[in-house]
């Protein structure tokens, strides 16, 4: 037998930790990532010409940061790095890309998909108007651009990431006029025992609220969010929320950063045919894997934020491993020290998770109080009321019934951003759990793109 | 009330090379390294009009995955303006025919 052919999607933690663990064996894998440069969104390098250092760029997690981006670049001679490459179709063992405009078919024997975690909406009234962003777009705009998202942002919703981002603005010397968190404090309290799994993280995040409130930022934790204010052609004026008590509060701003934790991209996956499970925790599907990375589907493997949420650290273990099984599945033999040892780590990262879960739930009792009129789709505009009256009117409980009646999640995110609450508010309409409304299957393009490239291109 | 002036504002690495970008014909300035995005964003309000008549949009997840920001250059080239580099001379524009036809119906 030849050189195995594995092809990995993703050039994050997890990726170009798969990477050089096959590249170690004397394996010349295949790399493809969307972007211009490896790092993933996690640890995204600034364009060339930006002066940054790591440190102010990455904060605490700088050194792993610059370890991640040196080991690629030690990788890049012995891999085949395709960047700007979206591999948007999977069929019996070839990978569809699309790189600058051509398509391409890319065969396999075994494919490593790490591709990662966007993040988690719940809409608002008004979280359609300019100037209201993600998290991570929030986060993207100033460490990759150094820009803030306006001139005076309040940040809502709950999840480490609501405070690290925030804490990132204040370093950087952005205006931040609040941080506003769905999640009460006493819940964090409760979830101590399994956040000290990690202890040096659990730190640092207190650290990030201790700057916060150091810097004099308003913090308020257990609100409600009423609605995001402004004016179809002035975008966002102000956000209204309320607090515990039921009393309203009006901060005023130019932008918005929403989020919710996280949500993984797992469409390369859904079209791969793995099979999914329901994570109660999290309320979300995910791909089933076993303790190692691999998936239902033989010859294929997950790793990362894409099928779990461990974060960075974890998507480093897991992408590693699921290298490492994919090579003993080739008869290629492994450290097994090394396999018990990423298989203790990646548990310490699940209790670590269970812990986020309980400190920071998805607030999916929030998505049965919306207004009838709020926006769930923000691509094609159908609201909460429509949503509801696809459920009691045509009777559509399961979600790509009803995704096929109203359109909600079939617009040019692809349900992305609106999927997950769409469920929520399907099955409080229709009386039923969440998981028996289902998930909206993924269809390829996984990403839409001009059919002339196909077309032209000789996918076949 | 109108369009804020500019949506983002610039915190640091202000000290690269200015580019020229025209706005909807009109002559503004952005720097070497910006995505269009960021370019448009520091000179403008917004990015696009919704075809589906509820204003204006400037982006939402900037990493690829919404799809919110795409605008088109003079030619009638779509662009996703958050992975899409600036480089000097860009004609874009922020009012696609596809978006009026649209809000016509």
């Amino acid at each position: 037998m030849g050189q195995p052919r594995i092809v990995i999607v993703g050039a994050g933690p997890a990726g170009v930790r798969a990477a050089q663990a096959l590249v170690e064996r004397g394996i010349r894998p295949v790399l493809v990532d969307e972007s211009r440069r490896d790092g993933g969104q996690i640890y995204r390098r600034q364009p060339e010409g930006f002066r940054r250092p790591y440190t102010k760029l990455y904060g605490s997690e700088a050194n792993k940061a610059e370890a991640l981006h040196r080991s690629f670049e030690l990788l890049r001679d012995r891999i085949d790095w395709h960047a700007e490459t979206l591999a948007w179709n999977v069929e019996s063992n070839r990978l569809h890309v699309v790189q600058a405009g051509q398509a391409q078919v890319l065969p396999f024997d075994a494919l490593i998909v790490c591709s990662g975690a966007t993040d988690r909406l719940m809409p608002v009234p008004g979280w359609d108007l300019a100037g209201c962003y993600s998290m991570g777009a929030a986060q993207i705009s100033l460490k990759s651009q150094a820009c803030s998202i306006g001139q005076r942002v309040v940040f809502m919703g709950s999840g480490p990431l609501l405070y690290l981002v925030a804490s990132q603005y204040v370093a950087a010397g952005a205006q931040v006029e609040a941080v506003l968190d769905t999640s009460a404090s006493s819940l964090r309290v409760r979830a101590l025992p399994r956040l000290a799994a990690r202890p040096a993280v659990l730190l640092n995040g207190l650290k990030l609220v201790a700057s916060l409130r150091l810097a004099g930022v308003r913090l308020m934790t257990g609100i409600k969010p009423v609605e995001i204010t402004g004016s179809p052609r002035e975008g966002v004026t102000g956000i209204r929320v309320c607090d515990g008590r039921g009393r309203e509060h009006l901060f005023k701003c130019d932008a918005v950063a929403l989020g919710y934790h996280l949500r993984s991209e797992a469409q390369i996956a859904d079209i791969a045919k793995c099979e999914f499970h329901f994570d109660a925790g999290s309320r979300q599907w995910l791909p089933r894997i076993d303790e190692d990375g691999r998936s239902s589907v033989r010859g294929i493997y997950l790793a990362g934020d894409g099928v779990r949420l461990a974060g960075a650290d974890g998507a480093e273990a897991s992408g590693r491993l699921a290298a490492l099984a994919c090579m003993a599945d080739l008869n290629m033999s492994c450290s097994q020290p090394e396999v018990a040892e990423l298989r203790a780590k990646l548990r310490t990262m699940e209790r670590f998770r269970q812990g986020l879960l309980q400190a920071f739930p998805w607030p999916h009792q929030a998505a049965a109080e919306l207004p009838d009129n709020t926006v769930v789709c923000r691509c094609e505009v159908v609201t909460a009321g429509e949503l509801r009256t696809t459920v009691s009117e045509l009777g559509a409980s399961e979600i790509n019934r009803a995704k096929a009646l109203c359109r909600v999640g079939m617009g040019r995110c692809q349900g992305r951003y609106c999927g997950h609450a769409a469920a929520e508010i399907v099955a409080h309409a229709a009386k039923i759990p969440v998981e028996q409304v289902g998930r909206i299957r993924s269809q390829g393009p996984v990403k839409p793109f001009p059919i002339s490239t196909i077309a032209a291109g000789g996918a076949k | 009330m109108n369009t804020p002036v500019r949506r983002f504002v610039r915190i640091s690495e202000i000290e690269r090379r200015e580019i020229r970008v025209w706005i909807d014909g009109r002559l503004t300035k952005a720097l070497e390294g910006d995505t269009l995005l960021v370019a448009l964003l520091s000179n403008t309000g917004h990015l696009r009009h919704s075809e589906f008549s509820d204003g204006v949009r400037s982006g939402f997840c900037l990493m690829g995955a919404c799809q919110d920001c795409w605008v088109r250059d003079e030619q009638g080239q779509r662009l996703r303006a958050c992975s899409t580099p600036a480089h000097e001379g860009m004609r874009i524009l922020t009012s696609a025919q596809e978006a009026e036809w649209a809000n016509l119906a």
